[in-house]
């Protein structure tokens, strides 16, 4: 929702990024206020995943300019895991495996970082369970879940969930999904978005990242963005994905081009 | 006139061989001190001298020493345990004791017996278990055919323990019995680092599970004092028709110790075996793990565990002979090699003709945690028997900066991350580990030494 007056969450300027020398991000202008939803949208290869990772700090990728500011501090001086612990959440593309470390563990673990990191005493196994058993609502996710190990052999939709319940439990100030519907199945997709939305409140922030606009009818953006070439090319409302749906992007790019709105 | 003229590298070669042969007749002459009274004792020792002998001391040229180097070794003169026994508390022992097997506990201090750390009154009656000198009588006779019987007895340190051999562990399991309570066999070698003398110590191990018989091992290698001492120890086991044997072997020598220890293990029909082997400790390990089929339908499971740092050399060489059909071997070895460490892997699996329909598997795992870190691994299969299924692999890897990544996104420590991936690493083979609280002991050792590893990276 926009909420006048709210306070500015993130505040991207002139971000440029490459990868492997390659430059990637050529420019990305991005402000995101307490309360909003954001969605960004664009073809493949035009940096809306290297953005994400980039604000979460993935060594792969260097910074060669421009600022970010996260809450009032310089978020490109963080290390990723303060980045998290003040507040950022990355919901992967592709989660990633773990064998051998239980999702209770590395839920716990997380969670306690967090407290550490705020000044509050660190949770016992017992107090956790009982919070995270809360938690599991959220996703519809059952107990069993917690005693695999982290995403090994879970389903692309059971990964997507559990990468929500991570957010549920963290309660980060900015949320980013980077393309987080992608291969999920309708009902997947529902409860997916139905988590994020439970989520989302006065007080925090989400960037969406996707290809599609279905996801939008669940999660619905109060902007949306779309990228081509590293930067951000059109910004409007959520009746944009719709024209985005049916038109392609090839409008947006040539209007760009020649510097026409349409 | 003749004159022999022989080069300085031809010099300089057989110098060494000369030092390597006083040396092996220095072990040998250190080795036989030890006492015994019993004349078929005498016999079997005698026997063996002869065998060490007839060897050399294996240098880098013989091809299955080929990665380890025993030359510290060589530099390192030993002399005989002193007599008497160092004696022990029980509270000095106590980071070794394992809850689950309080009261099934064998304690050798030094290679030699300590009946007052020893404790088997949780054990059923029918159970033989005891020492060399306690088990005189009939049911020493039940085990004496057993005695350096296995086949792979020659080999020249698996020779040398039976040259000096006065004590030993023994384990006989009758026919039927089954027995939940695991049995302890601990070995405490106390060197202090200011003592003189490198003493030489020959842990000796003998278990016999009878027909359709069941029992849990754990046969367990630490030291009280960080000094420097020659552990050279042999495990025999035998495994009749129908029963099994869980055997976890653990090696946490002290940092200055050497430690070269062989399991080996004969199968009867059917019978089932598991080893899961950790190697932790001494600057220099080595563990020759043997596998005799001697019945069809046998199964064996054999799961390893190396942890190196520092300038340690770890090395594990099995061998499974198969001889019969419808064997089932699983092996898993893992290996994770920190600072300038060196972990070697040799897994030999024997599958002749008579070996028809074998399913064996094998897998070997290096996790590298540093830029000087060195692994060689090396499967080697050899396969007659035309209908059987044999696999094997071998992967080499770092942890994945991905993995680093993902945990660190969720808040996590960059050093917290580390530590967690290389216990996941780990995790797997230390979770075969029948006794819970061994497991939680291995688990935080894993866990400090990758702590170790933050302070080296950060």
């Amino acid at each position: 929702m926009i909420i006048d007056h709210s306070n500015v969450i993130l505040s991207v300027k002139n971000l440029t990024a490459n990868v492997d020398e390659t430059p990637i991000l050529k420019g990305m202008n991005l402000e995101v206020k307490a309360g909003e939803i954001h969605a960004i949208m664009g073809p493949n290869g035009s940096g809306k995943s290297t953005f994400s990772k980039v604000l979460a700090g993935h060594p792969a990728y260097q910074v060669t300019g421009g600022e970010v500011i996260f809450q009032g501090q310089d978020l490109l001086a963080l290390e990723p895991e303060e980045r998290a612990r003040s507040g950022i959440f990355l919901a992967f593309q592709y989660p990633l495996e773990i064998p051998g470390v239980s999702n209770l563990d590395f839920l716990r673990v997380a969670y306690n970082s967090k407290r550490k990191h705020q000044g509050l005493e660190e949770v016992d196994a017992f107090d956790f369970d009982e919070l995270i058993r809360e938690k599991l609502g959220i996703v519809k996710m059952d107990a069993s879940f917690l005693s695999r190990s982290v995403n090994e052999g879970f389903s692309g939709g059971e990964k997507k969930r559990n990468e929500i319940l991570q957010m549920a439990l963290l309660e980060p100030k900015l949320a980013i999904l980077d393309e987080t519907d992608s291969g999920l199945d309708i009902d997947a997709l529902r409860i997916v978005a139905g988590g994020v939305n439970q989520l989302s409140n006065p007080e925090n922030a989400i960037v969406v990242i996707t290809h599609y606009q279905r996801l939008l009818e669940y999660i619905v953006p109060d902007y949306i963005h779309v990228t081509a070439n590293g930067r951000i090319i059109r910004t409007g409302g959520k009746e944009l994905a719709l024209e985005l749906e049916e038109r392609g992007y090839d409008w947006v790019l040539e209007a760009a081009a020649t510097g026409v709105a349409s | 006139m003749s004159l022999q003229v022989s080069s300085p590298s031809e010099s300089a070669l057989s110098t060494a061989a000369e030092k390597r042969a006083i040396y092996l007749a220095n072990l040998l002459d250190v080795s036989k001190r030890s006492p015994t009274t019993s004349p078929w004792l005498k016999e079997l020792r005698d026997h063996a001298t002869v065998r060490v002998q007839e060897q050399t001391f294996p240098t880098t040229r013989d091809e299955e020493w080929r990665f380890t180097d025993l030359s510290a070794l060589l530099q390192t003169p030993l002399v005989a345990v002193e007599q008497p026994v160092v004696s022990l508390s029980l509270e000095a022992i106590a980071p070794f004791i394992l809850p689950e097997a309080k009261a099934s506990q064998l304690v050798f201090v030094n290679g030699k017996y300590a009946p007052h750390l020893s404790c088997v009154t949780d054990l059923p009656e029918a159970i033989v278990i005891g020492n060399l000198s306690t088990l005189a009588g009939t049911d020493g006779e039940r085990l004496r055919p057993y005695l350096a019987q296995q086949p792979g007895a020659e080999e020249v340190f698996t020779a040398l323990n039976t040259t000096g051999l006065s004590d030993a562990a023994l384990v006989l399991v009758p026919k039927g019995v089954a027995i939940d309570t695991p049995i302890h066999l601990l070995f405490i070698a106390t060197a202090s680092n200011t003592a003189s003398n490198t003493a030489l110590i020959q842990p000796r191990v003998l278990v016999v599970a009878e027909t359709n018989s069941a029992a849990t091992l754990i046969e367990d290698y630490g030291a009280i004092g960080s000094g420097t001492y020659f552990n050279n120890s042999v495990t025999e086991i035998w495994i009749a028709e129908n029963a099994q044997v869980n055997h976890t072997r653990v090696q946490r020598d002290g940092h200055h110790a050497f430690h070269i220890g062989k399991t080996a293990v004969s199968q009867a029909r059917t019978s089932r075996y598991t080893c899961n082997a950790m190697s932790m400790g001494a600057q220099l390990s080595r563990h020759h793990l043997e596998i005799y089929q001697t019945g069809e339908q046998t199964e064996t499971t054999l799961n390893g565990l190396t942890l190196l740092h520092g300038d340690q050399i770890g090395d594990t060489h099995s061998a499974i002979a198969l001889t019969h059909p419808h064997g089932t071997t699983r092996q898993l070895h893992k290996c994770i090699i920190d600072d300038r460490a060196h972990a070697i892997f040799n897994g030999k699996v024997f599958v002749p003709k008579a070996a028809q329909l074998t399913d064996a598997g094998q897998l070997n795992r290096n996790l590298l945690l540093s830029s000087k870190a060195r692994v060689d691994t090396k499967p080697q299969l050899e396969i007659v028997a035309d209908n059987v299924k044999c696999t094997h692999g071998a992967t080499v890897g770092q942890l994945e900066a991905d993995e680093v990544f993902y945990l660190q996104s969720r808040g996590i420590d960059v050093s917290d991350a580390r530590q967690l991936l290389v216990y996941a690493f780990a995790f797997e083979v230390i979770d075969q580990i029948a006794i819970a609280s061994l497991r939680r002991t291995l688990a935080e050792l894993v866990q400090c030494r990758s702590m170790g590893l933050r302070k080296a990276k950060i």
